[in-house]
């Protein structure tokens, strides 16, 4: 919208104020309401949270880009809701493999065993796989393949939930589940990418079970510090031969488990 | 007990009156992932018509959660008052729905009647009941609390100022509590949900408001919406609490996933009874509930989320709360998947809530996976404006920046009050003329460079 001096608006004088919150204050008003401009922005980041929630992930163009820039071979697998309705309405089904696809990843399975299994899930937000998961595995995985860890194909789950990645990791037969996941979209973080790792995952793992890194996107936690943080605790999971709350973060004094990031699962 | 409907062709058996009330009980996502909701909108209607037929008495006789199981339960039943219940005593649920809308029942009947009604009856007849006919039914009733305001008188509507923040920044919080008092919120309360339960940061953001609060002198109470354990060790330390929070459910079984019992709550009670800090009242509880917290606390017992959330009013109400917030949006769509079924929980939830003799506001809000928009929010707003809701939340601009859901904005409670002629708790309502914040017309004065209130914005 252009900037002219609209005489209906009334300013708020406190704009001073913006410099300490992100929050929307001082957007002055037009008798009782918002000004035009403040409430086109506001329903343009709502329109993009929505487009996140609704819009569907394009898993054969992540499965060719993983080729491509990773080169990286994928599986693409579906969860039991069928729909994004069904999913959004029943996260107990998004929460376990289809029969076809619990076949497919039985089919993989070999004697050993798997160190760790990669699976990646649109969850809440297309958008956050779009955007951020081939870009972090390019930096994630030499790491990965440096230290000779074993690791099945990457699972591409369609209408995924976090957990899905513990019925992977037990028909598959992995020591450690790493979930890539698409985080419940806030308005003004539409594309945030939420990694989850569960040793010794089965069905029926409990949350206290996980660790989580969370806001993985461009304006959130960088891909840099993001992969050294997961490379921290994949290693750490797999030594002690644990994860979730007994698995401390001790690289850097912080909380890993995010209250909010929770409500996704 | 046994229920049965006919339709005509086909006819329906409900096993209990558990399984009845479910079956009953409007269309909404939660009930459907519980297992528990009827198969078919035939299906539903004849539970209803089957519920309509109900003897109020019944419920006096049939557990929906076992009584040696569930505290909730026993609450309810050993404090049920036969004496209040005898105006209704005789009627069954459908003649109980058309005498609470009857011209002759007043307000003062609905009231005097609460403590005879059990959760169970409130939540059947809810069912019957169109969404006009909450409002309606709800208008009728006045349930007034005071701390420092006096909350709930007709022709009032009051705000709750969440002035929330990711990381809980003392400047980021004070630069929306100003934004929010400028605009005229805060006089249910200033509440904080803080971005960590770690009992230093929260003694700091209850100081924090009541510097605001004594430094202006403004009729309002804090609150730090922490865990209520944490809130008695403040007090036991001798931090000046004003009110007292807590999230409960409506089984003992819900509320251990929230990590609190009744017995918890009365020493929560105890403690804050002592303090007297409140100047024209002294009601200090503030809960926070909402539909679906049982099932996703595993605390559900196949009763439906709307019964359960009545259940949660019986709890309520043995604290005489100054607060009791529904937070009907927040819970997401696997509970309620849309702006229908929001809006029919936020009119069933007042209603039920003051029937049950309680103070009800509305968190009128959702999530960004939930199908509903600023239009759903609207039109709840509206429609409680209508109903009486004693308040609802102010956050700037919609925009809940820590708990990344929308709620309702300080605009759009300057726009219920100016569509439907509402204004502040009479306190602050004077207060807000005194500091010139807003002029005779109770709109938000135009100049106020020079008011005392802002010159403080610059010193933070």
């Amino acid at each position: 919208m252009n900037d002219r001096d609209d005489r209906n608006i009334i300013a708020d004088p406190w704009g001073f104020l913006k410099e300490f919150t992100n929050g929307r204050i001082a957007l002055g008003r037009t008798g009782s309401s918002l000004p035009t401009k403040e409430f086109l922005d506001f329903k343009l980041c709502h329109s993009k949270a929505r487009d996140a929630v609704k819009l569907p992930l394009d898993f054969e163009d992540i499965k060719r880009r993983l080729d491509q820039d990773c080169n990286e071979y994928s599986m693409i697998l579906k969860s039991r809701a069928q729909d994004r309705k069904e999913y959004l309405k029943r996260p107990d089904l998004g929460r376990l493999l289809s029969e076809e696809s619990e076949e497919m990843v039985k089919g993989v399975r070999q004697k050993d065993g798997f160190d760790i299994a990669l699976v990646v899930a649109d969850g809440l937000s297309a958008n956050a796989i779009d955007t951020n998961l081939v870009p972090f595995l390019r930096m994630l995985l030499p790491g990965l393949r440096e230290k000779g860890y074993t690791m099945p194909p990457v699972f591409l789950v369609e209408q995924g939930r976090v957990a899905v990645a513990d019925d992977v990791a037990e028909f598959v037969g992995a020591r450690l589940a790493v979930i890539f996941v698409g985080e419940r979209p806030g308005l003004k973080s539409p594309d945030s990418m939420g990694i989850y790792m569960t040793y010794d995952a089965k069905r029926g793992s409990l949350e206290s079970s996980r660790n989580c890194i969370s806001n993985i996107r461009p304006e959130g936690m960088s891909y840099t510090a993001g992969v050294s943080k997961l490379k921290f605790l994949i290693d750490k999971s797999l030594r002690l031969q644990l994860s979730g709350v007994n698995l401390k973060d001790d690289q850097e004094n912080e909380e890993l488990a995010d209250p909010m990031v929770k409500k996704i699962n | 007990m046994k229920y049965r409907s006919s339709t005509g062709l086909r006819s329906y058996t409900f096993y209990s009156l558990k399984d009845l009330l479910a079956k009953a009980s409007p269309e909404r996502s939660g009930d459907g992932l519980a297992g528990i909701a009827a198969e078919s909108s035939e299906e539903r209607c004849s539970a209803q018509m089957a519920l309509a037929d109900v003897p109020l008495k019944d419920f006096l006789h049939e557990d929906i959660i076992p009584y040696e199981e569930d505290e909730i339960t026993r609450l309810i039943a050993d404090t049920h008052d036969m004496e209040a219940f005898s105006p209704v005593s005789s009627l069954t649920v459908g003649e109980f729905r058309n005498w609470i809308l009857a011209d002759t029942t007043t307000g003062d009947d609905l009231k005097n009647l609460s403590m005879g009604l059990t959760p169970e009856m409130v939540s059947a007849v809810s069912k019957l009941m169109r969404n006009q006919d909450l409002i309606l039914a709800a208008s009728k009733i006045r349930n007034v609390t005071s701390f420092r305001s006096t909350i709930g008188l007709p022709g009032r509507m009051s705000t709750r100022l969440q002035p929330n923040d990711p990381v809980d920044d003392p400047r980021g919080i004070a630069a929306e509590i100003l934004d929010g008092l400028f605009y005229g919120c805060g006089d249910a309360v200033i509440g904080i949900n803080p971005a960590s339960d770690n009992y230093s940061a929260v003694v700091t953001l209850i100081h924090l408001i009541n510097e605001f609060i004594d430094k202006f002198e403004i009729p309002t109470q804090s609150c730090v919406l922490t865990h209520v354990t944490t809130t008695i060790q403040a007090i036991e330390k001798g931090v000046p609490v004003d009110l007292i929070f807590q999230s409960i459910g409506g089984s003992e079984a819900a509320n251990r996933s929230f990590g609190v019992d009744l017995s918890i709550l009365r020493e929560a009670y105890d403690a804050g009874n002592s303090l007297r800090r409140g100047t024209v009242g002294n009601n200090f509880m503030y809960f926070e509930t909402g539909q679906g917290s049982e099932l996703s606390g595993n605390g559900h017992h196949g009763v439906d989320q709307q019964t359960l959330e009545v259940r949660t009013y019986a709890l309520a109400r043995e604290f005489n709360p100054l607060l009791v917030n529904t937070v009907v949006g927040f819970i997401g769509p696997e509970y309620l998947y849309d702006g229908k079924q929001i809006t029919r929980a936020g009119l069933e939830d007042h209603f039920c809530g003051k029937l049950m003799g309680l103070p009800m506001g509305v968190d009128v809000c959702y999530t960004n996976h939930a199908e509903a928009d600023q239009d759903d929010m609207d039109n709840l707003l509206t429609l409680l404006g209508v109903a009486g809701c004693n308040f609802i939340m102010g956050i700037p601009g919609a925009d809940d920046i820590m708990l990344n859901y929308q709620s309702t904005s300080f605009h759009d409670a300057l726009y219920l009050r100016s569509v439907l002629g509402l204004k502040p708790a009479p306190e602050f309502e004077k207060w807000l003329l005194q500091m010139n914040l807003f002029d005779s017309k109770l709109r938000p004065t135009e100049k106020i460079e020079s008011n005392r209130l802002f010159l403080s914005a610059g010193e933070i």
